[in-house]
C-alpha cells in the first residue's frame, strides 16, 4: 500500500501501471533466448532425426508416400525378429527384476553384515554401465564352448553344448541379466527403503511373521512399482544392440536394423524406418505402461 | 527374559539381536549367489586372457600383442580423443544452459527434466536411422569426420551430464551467490565463470566422467558410421582372435572401474566441496 503511493507521488500513475508487466516480459522473452543453443541442439540431434524416422516409414527411396515400408516389416524375417527381441527383452527383465528385487531385499536385511551394501551398490553402479562389446566377450570367456566354465564343467562331467547357446534366448537373457540385475538393485533399494520401518514394527507387533508382512502388506504397496521398473528393464534390454551383436545374435530387430543402415543391397534400406518406427512405438507403449504403474506407485511410497 | 536385558540408550538392540540368531539363511544365500553371478565372468575373462600361450612365451603374451598393436594405440587415442571433445561439448553446452535455467527460468526445469530423459529412451540404433542421413544432408564435411560422434555422444551424455548439472546446482545458493557477484560489479559471464563453475566443480567432473565412460565404450554408432574407434577395434580383434578380444575385454574392464573409482571417490569427497558452496540453506 505504501509502495503504491511513493509511486504514485513520484512517478505518473500511467507508468507505473504500464511499465512494469511489459519490462518483465521483455526481459522473460530476453531469457528464452539463453535456450535458443539447447533448442537448436535438441531440435538437431533428437527432434529432427525422430521426424526423419516417422515420415521416412511411408516413404519410397524417391520421396513417394508408400505404405510398403510398414507391410514389409510384418513379413518374413521381421515378425520373428520382433517376436525374439521382445521374448528376450522379457525374460531378461524378468530374471534381471526379480533376482534385483530379492538380492535389494537381502542386502537391506539388518542381519546381512553391513559393509556388504555399499559394496554391492557401487558394484551395481559399474555392472550396471557394463553393456556392450566387452560384455559380451565376458561371458564367451566363460560359458563360450571354450568358455572357462564351461571347461570346468565338462571336467565336472557335464556338457552344456550342444544344447546351451549363448545365441538362444537363455544364454543370450543370461548374458542381458548381467546388466539388467544390478540396474533393478540400483532402482530398487529407494523403493524398499520407503517402505516404512512402521508398518513393518506394526506388522511384528501384532504377531505377524517376515512371510506375512510381505504377503500383505509389503508385496501389495511394492508391486506397482517392480512392475513398472521391470517395464523399464525390458526398455532397456530392447534397445540394446552392440550386446547382441558382439553375441553373434542374428534375429533381432536391433540387428537387422543395423544390417540396413549398413548398406546391405540385397534389402530395402527404407525398411531401416519402418523398423525404426517399430520400435519407438514398442517403446512408447513400455513408457506409458511405466508411468501409469508409477504414478500409482507414488501413492503409498515416499 | 530377553525383554528385561535390553539397554535404555540402545532400544532398538533387542530386535536387532533376535533377527541375527534367527540368521537370514535365504537372504545371505541370496548374496552369495548374486557375488557368484558378478564375479565368475570376471574371473573368467582372466582366465581366458592368460590362456592359448605356447609354452616359451610370455604369460602375458595376448595383453603384450594388443598393446604392440599401432591400430590398438590409434583406436585407443581416437576414442580418447573423441571422449574429450564430447565433454568439452557437452559442458559448452549444458553448463549455461542448466544455469540459466536455474536462473531466469526455473519454470522450465520440469521440461529440462523430461527432455534430459528422452536419450535414454531413444535407443542409439534407433536414433542414427533418422540422424545418420541429416547429418550427411546437412554437410558431408562432418559426417565422414570423428567430430560428429562427439556431437552425437553429447546427446548419449545428455541425461548424465543434466543430472549432475542440476543436482550441483540445486546444492548451491544460486540466487544468493549470484546477486552478491552483482552486487561487487560481476557480469553475468564473469559470475558464471568465476562464481557458479568453480562451485560446481564435484558435478562438472562426474558429469564428465559419465561422458568419458559413455565414449570410449560406445559400439552401435561408431561402427554404423565407419569409425575405428576402441569399441570398434575391440570387436574386430575379438572377431578374429578371441584371446586378443578378451584381453581388450579385461582393459575395458580396468576403464570402468578407474572411472567408477573417480565417481566414488568424487562422490565422497564431494559431499564436503559442495559442503563450501552452500552459503545459506534456510530456503
Amino acid at each position: 500500500m505504501s509502495v503504491a503511493e511513493f509511486a504514485e507521488t513520484e512517478l505518473p500513475p500511467d507508468v507505473v501501471v504500464g511499465d512494469v508487466p511489459r519490462k518483465r516480459s521483455h526481459t522473460r522473452r530476453w531469457a528464452f533466448l539463453g535456450m535458443v543453443p539447447f533448442a537448436a541442439f535438441i531440435t538437431i540431434f533428437l527432434l529432427i532425426p525422430t521426424g526423419e524416422i516417422i515420415v521416412g516409414a511411408f516413404r519410397t527411396v524417391n520421396g513417394a508416400f508408400t505404405l510398403s515400408n510398414i507391410r514389409d516389416i510384418f513379413q518374413a524375417p521381421y515378425p520373428a525378429a520382433f517376436e525374439f527381441s521382445v521374448e528376450l527383452s522379457a525374460l531378461s527383465a524378468l530374471i534381471g527384476g526379480i533376482f534385483g528385487f530379492l538380492l535389494a531385499n537381502a542386502i537391506l536385511h539388518h542381519g546381512v553384515p553391513r559393509w556388504i551394501r555399499p559394496a554391492y551398490i557401487s558394484f551395481s553402479g559399474m555392472a550396471a554401465n557394463f553393456a556392450g562389446v566387452p560384455l559380451a566377450f565376458a561371458y564367451g570367456a566363460t560359458l563360450g564352448s571354450l568358455g572357462v566354465v564351461t571347461v570346468l564343467l565338462k571336467h565336472l562331467g557335464l556338457n552344456l553344448y550342444p544344447t546351451f547357446s549363448l545365441q538362444g534366448l537363455c544364454g543370450a537373457a543370461l548374458v542381458y541379466a548381467y546388466f539388467q540385475f544390478p540396474l533393478m538393485i540400483l532402482l530398487m533399494v529407494p523403493v524398499i527403503e520407503g517402505l516404512r520401518t512402521e508398518w513393518r514394527e506394526s506388522a511384528s507387533n501384532l504377531g505377524a511373521s517376515a512371510f506375512t508382512f510381505w504377503r500383505h502388506i509389503g508385496l501389495p504397496i511394492i508391486t506397482p512399482s517392480l512392475l513398472g521398473l521391470m517395464v523399464l528393464l525390458f526398455g532397456n534390454a530392447l534397445s540394446a544392440y552392440a550386446t547382441a551383436e558382439a553375441l553373434g545374435i542374428s534375429n533381432l530387430v536391433t540387428i537387422d536394423i543395423a544390417e540396413l543402415v549398413d548398406g546391405n543391397m540385397a534389402l530395402d534400406p527404407q525398411d531401416a524406418y519402418a523398423l525404426a518406427l517399430g520400435m519407438i512405438v514398442i517403446i512408447f507403449v513400455t513408457i506409458t505402461i511405466y508411468s501409469l504403474l508409477q504414478r500409482r506407485t507414488s501413492r503409498w511410497l515416499r | 527374559m530377553a525383554q528385561v536385558t535390553v539397554s535404555v540408550d540402545r532400544p532398538g538392540s533387542h530386535r536387532l539381536r533376535r533377527a541375527r540368531s534367527r540368521v537370514p539363511v535365504w537372504h545371505l544365500l541370496w548374496v552369495v549367489l548374486g557375488a557368484l553371478f558378478f564375479l565368475v565372468p570376471i574371473y573368467s575373462v582372466v582366465q581366458f586372457s592368460l590362456q592359448g600361450i605356447l609354452p616359451h612365451q610370455n604369460e602375458f603374451h595376448w595383453y603384450l600383442t594388443v598393446f604392440d598393436d599401432p591400430n590398438f594405440r590409434s583406436a585407443f587415442w581416437l576414442s580418447l580423443q573423441i571422449s574429450l571433445e564430447t565433454v568439452a561439448a557437452s559442458l559448452v553446452l549444458m553448463v549455461p544452459t542448466v544455469f540459466w535455467v536455474h536462473l531466469r527460468l526455473p519454470g522450465l526445469r520440469p521440461v529440462m527434466d523430461l527432455v534430459s530423459v528422452l536419450p535414454f529412451v531413444v535407443p542409439p540404433i534407433v536414433l542414427i536411422v533418422g540422424l545418420a542421413p541429416f547429418i550427411k544432408s546437412l554437410s558431408i564435411w562432418l559426417f565422414v569426420r570423428p567430430e560428429v560422434l562427439s556431437l552425437i555422444y553429447v546427446v548419449f551424455a545428455l541425461p548424465f551430464m543434466y543430472r549432475a548439472l542440476d543436482a550441483g546446482l540445486r546444492a548451491i545458493d544460486l540466487r544468493t551467490l549470484t546477486e552478491a557477484a552483482e552486487s561487487l560489479g560481476a557480469s553475468l559471464p564473469r559470475t558464471l565463470f568465476r562464481v557458479i563453475i568453480p562451485n560446481l566443480r564435484a558435478a562438472i567432473i562426474g558429469g564428465s566422467l559419465l561422458a568419458v565412460a559413455i565414449s570410449m565404450g560406445e559400439f552401435t554408432v561408431a561402427s554404423l558410421m565407419g569409425f575405428g574407434t576402441f569399441a570398434v577395434y575391440t570387436f574386430n580383434i575379438g572377431m578374429s582372435t578371441a584371446y586378443e578380444g578378451v584381453a581388450l575385454t579385461f582393459i575395458s574392464f580396468l576403464l570402468v572401474w578407474g572411472i567408477m573409482l573417480g565417481l566414488y571417490l568424487l562422490g565422497r569427497g564431494g559431499a564436503s566441496a559442495a559442503g563450501v558452496a552452500i552459503t545459506d540453506e534456510k530456503k
